[in-house]
């Protein structure tokens, strides 16, 4: 793409920015490619089941709310995945969060805020064994967390069957808890309100924290990271916890809002995440990841999600188009941050 | 010209199970001065280096900085101390800011507790000011992304950062090497300018040209001993290439292969 070169003797250069300037600054942004693609496909939807109800209030609380548990999980996965580590048990968390609640809750009678507890211990337990394996073993976090993933859905299976006989608990919640946990604002569920405060707060964490530059620098070149004193196995272990909270969450407001904690719950998050992640403009390589990115591939994956069932088509096609469009959003990105990275040479 | 060497290592030697790496290695780093370190691939610099930046400790012999014994028990006790070792490719990460590598590791922060965060803007302040000083003056912005940058322009950015925290000595492992004619000219400018800034610097190479235009003292390794040691002017080009590459060892060879083509001939003839 043909640049102008910028000026050798930068003082003569006007102190204001030309429009053109910021517009090719936005264009720039690698988040710009995924906006793009939300935009294309919620106009998409609304012009193919915007007849249908999929432009109807309740609708819209649909995709956000799908958008909402996904982004959750895929915002604490994303994270991992910049420091260059990847985290396959996310989905056997949701289950497992699921299933703390449903045997706490459901059949101990326990407080929903101790059961959350509980969960939240079990996820910090998780998060760090696969940090500990991991960092000791020099084994891929791909290999640890695969057999983590299979461990933790067999645990949450048994330890059901086993406490309770079963693994699907009615899980009841009232008050507070079920305000915050499971509750409804208009359409909107509380996950939604979870998911845009968790974003806020990972975005400040990547962005304005020195946390935060640890981690894509622990994912962007690790030797670098290394010999300038960076805590390497600190960073991915707080970073492996982070992801397993996260998801364990997302099991958490799943059996508040259901009723119904089932350890089942989740498998598919391991595989709708990374792609929320990837399509968000993630590098899987590590190193490269925004928080708003993260959301749009979020708020993408909801809108296909949804939006196919309103078509009133086989939501059979629903991964089709997914597919798709991970791929279109892999080679988007890998574009974008080519231009990126050849705006500042000469 | 102070007379105490700012890095001093006498009769160093290092010996791994087996292996005798480095024997009886003296030599002298000054401020403001190059020290050039040469020798052929296997010839024991980088053992040196590692020595020298306390990687390994020296199995006999002393350290001294400012006439002191020192002993390094790591890499970042040799920091402490002022040494500073720049790698080959800089070691800085491509996707992230021109300030947020200069500072990785040693951030500035602002607020308290809960809030503490990176100070963002005293951190592109000072990396801009930093590498213009070290005559990058294309980059203005402490947010450009390292790897716009070309390799020269990296090594300038770690030399900066050394500098900016408080390096004395200035280890440039193979500096040139990855680089191109052009970029390799930017890093000894480098070089210069680092040493005019009272920084005692050690540049390690195989290249005699590189090491002849910005050097001051020079110390030549062959199999882990030093083969020579003179001062700038004492030897030719040509002279320090016979030096590296073992002396007669490599007329031996030159006359080898003048045996080999003069067989070829014969053979293509018959």
């Amino acid at each position: 793409m043909e640049r102008p070169a910028a000026s050798p003797s930068s003082d003569e250069r006007p102190r204001r920015r030309a429009s053109g300037d910021r517009v090719r600054t936005a264009v720039l942004r690698p988040e710009f490619g995924v906006l793009l693609a939300a935009v294309v496909l919620y106009v998409f939807f609304a012009a193919v089941a915007g007849g249908k109800g999929f432009l109807t209030q309740d609708a819209t609380a649909g995709w956000l709310g799908s958008a909402a548990e996904i982004g959750i999980v895929a915002l604490g996965a994303s994270c991992l995945l910049i420091a260059g580590e990847f985290d396959l048990s996310i989905g056997s968390m949701v289950g497992a969060g699921s299933a703390v609640m449903g045997i706490g809750v459901g059949h101990y009678g326990l407080s929903i805020w101790v059961c959350v507890a509980i969960a939240a211990l079990l996820a910090i337990a998780v998060g760090l064994t696969n940090a500990f394996l991991t960092l000791r073993t020099g084994l891929p976090s791909f290999i640890v967390t695969l057999a983590m993933m299979l461990a933790v859905v067999g645990a949450s299976l048994g330890m059901g069957r086993l406490l309770t006989g079963t693994t699907n608990l009615t899980v009841p919640s009232d008050g507070v808890a079920h305000v915050v946990f499971g509750g409804s604002f208009g359409a909107l569920s509380s996950t939604v309100f979870w998911w845009f405060g968790l974003g806020a707060l990972i975005a400040w964490m990547l962005r304005r924290t020195v946390f935060g530059n640890w981690t894509y620098a622990v994912g962007g070149d690790i030797d670098a990271a290394t010999t300038n004193g960076v805590p390497v196995a600190r960073v991915k272990a707080s970073l492996f916890v982070l992801s397993s909270l996260c998801a364990t969450l997302v099991g958490v407001l799943q059996t508040v809002q259901f009723s119904s904690g089932d350890a089942t719950r989740g498998a598919d998050f391991v595989f709708s995440a990374v792609a929320a992640a990837v399509i968000g403009g993630v590098l899987l390589s590590g190193g490269y990841g925004t928080v708003t990115g993260i959301m749009i591939g979020g708020l993408t994956y909801g809108i296909v999600n949804i939006g196919v069932f309103y078509t009133g088509w086989s939501t059979d096609w629903t991964s089709l188009f997914l597919g798709a469009l991970v791929l279109l959003a892999v080679l988007a990105n890998d574009y974008f941050r080519k231009l990126a990275l050849a705006a500042g040479k000469k | 010209m102070t007379t105490v060497p700012k890095l001093e290592m006498r009769h160093i030697s290092k010996t791994f199970p087996g292996v005798r790496a480095l024997e009886d290695i003296s030599l002298s780093a000054y401020a403001g001065e190059t020290l050039c370190l040469l020798g052929d691939n296997g010839a024991g610099k980088s053992t040196l280096i590692k020595t020298m930046s306390g990687v390994h400790t020296p199995s006999s012999g002393e350290i001294l900085i400012d006439g002191e014994v020192v002993r390094f028990d790591g890499p970042h006790a040799a920091r402490t101390a002022g040494l500073s070792t720049v790698h080959q490719y800089g070691g800085t990460v491509p996707l992230m800011s021109v300030a947020r590598n200069f500072f990785l590791g040693a951030e500035p922060k602002k607020g308290v507790v809960p809030f503490r965060r990176f100070d963002e803007r005293t951190a592109n302040t000072i990396a801009v000011r930093e590498l213009q000083a070290m005559g990058i003056r294309r980059v203005t912005d402490g947010r450009q992304l390292a790897g716009t940058l070309s390799g020269g322009e990296r090594q300038a950015l770690s030399i900066a950062r050394a500098m900016h925290f408080g390096a004395q000595v200035l280890i440039l492992d193979e500096p040139t090497s990855a680089l191109g004619v052009k970029e390799s000219s930017e890093t000894l400018k480098l070089i210069m300018r680092a040493k005019d800034r009272g920084v005692a610097v050690v540049f390690i190479t195989h290249n005699a040209q590189h090491a002849l235009a910005v050097g001051d003292r020079f110390v030549v390794l062959i199999q882990g001993r030093v083969a020579a040691s003179f001062t700038r002017g004492e030897k030719t080009k040509s002279e320090l290439l016979n030096l590296m590459a073992g002396g007669e060892e490599f007329e031996d060879m030159e006359e080898e292969i003048e045996a080999m083509r003069r067989a070829k001939e014969v053979a293509r003839h018959a």
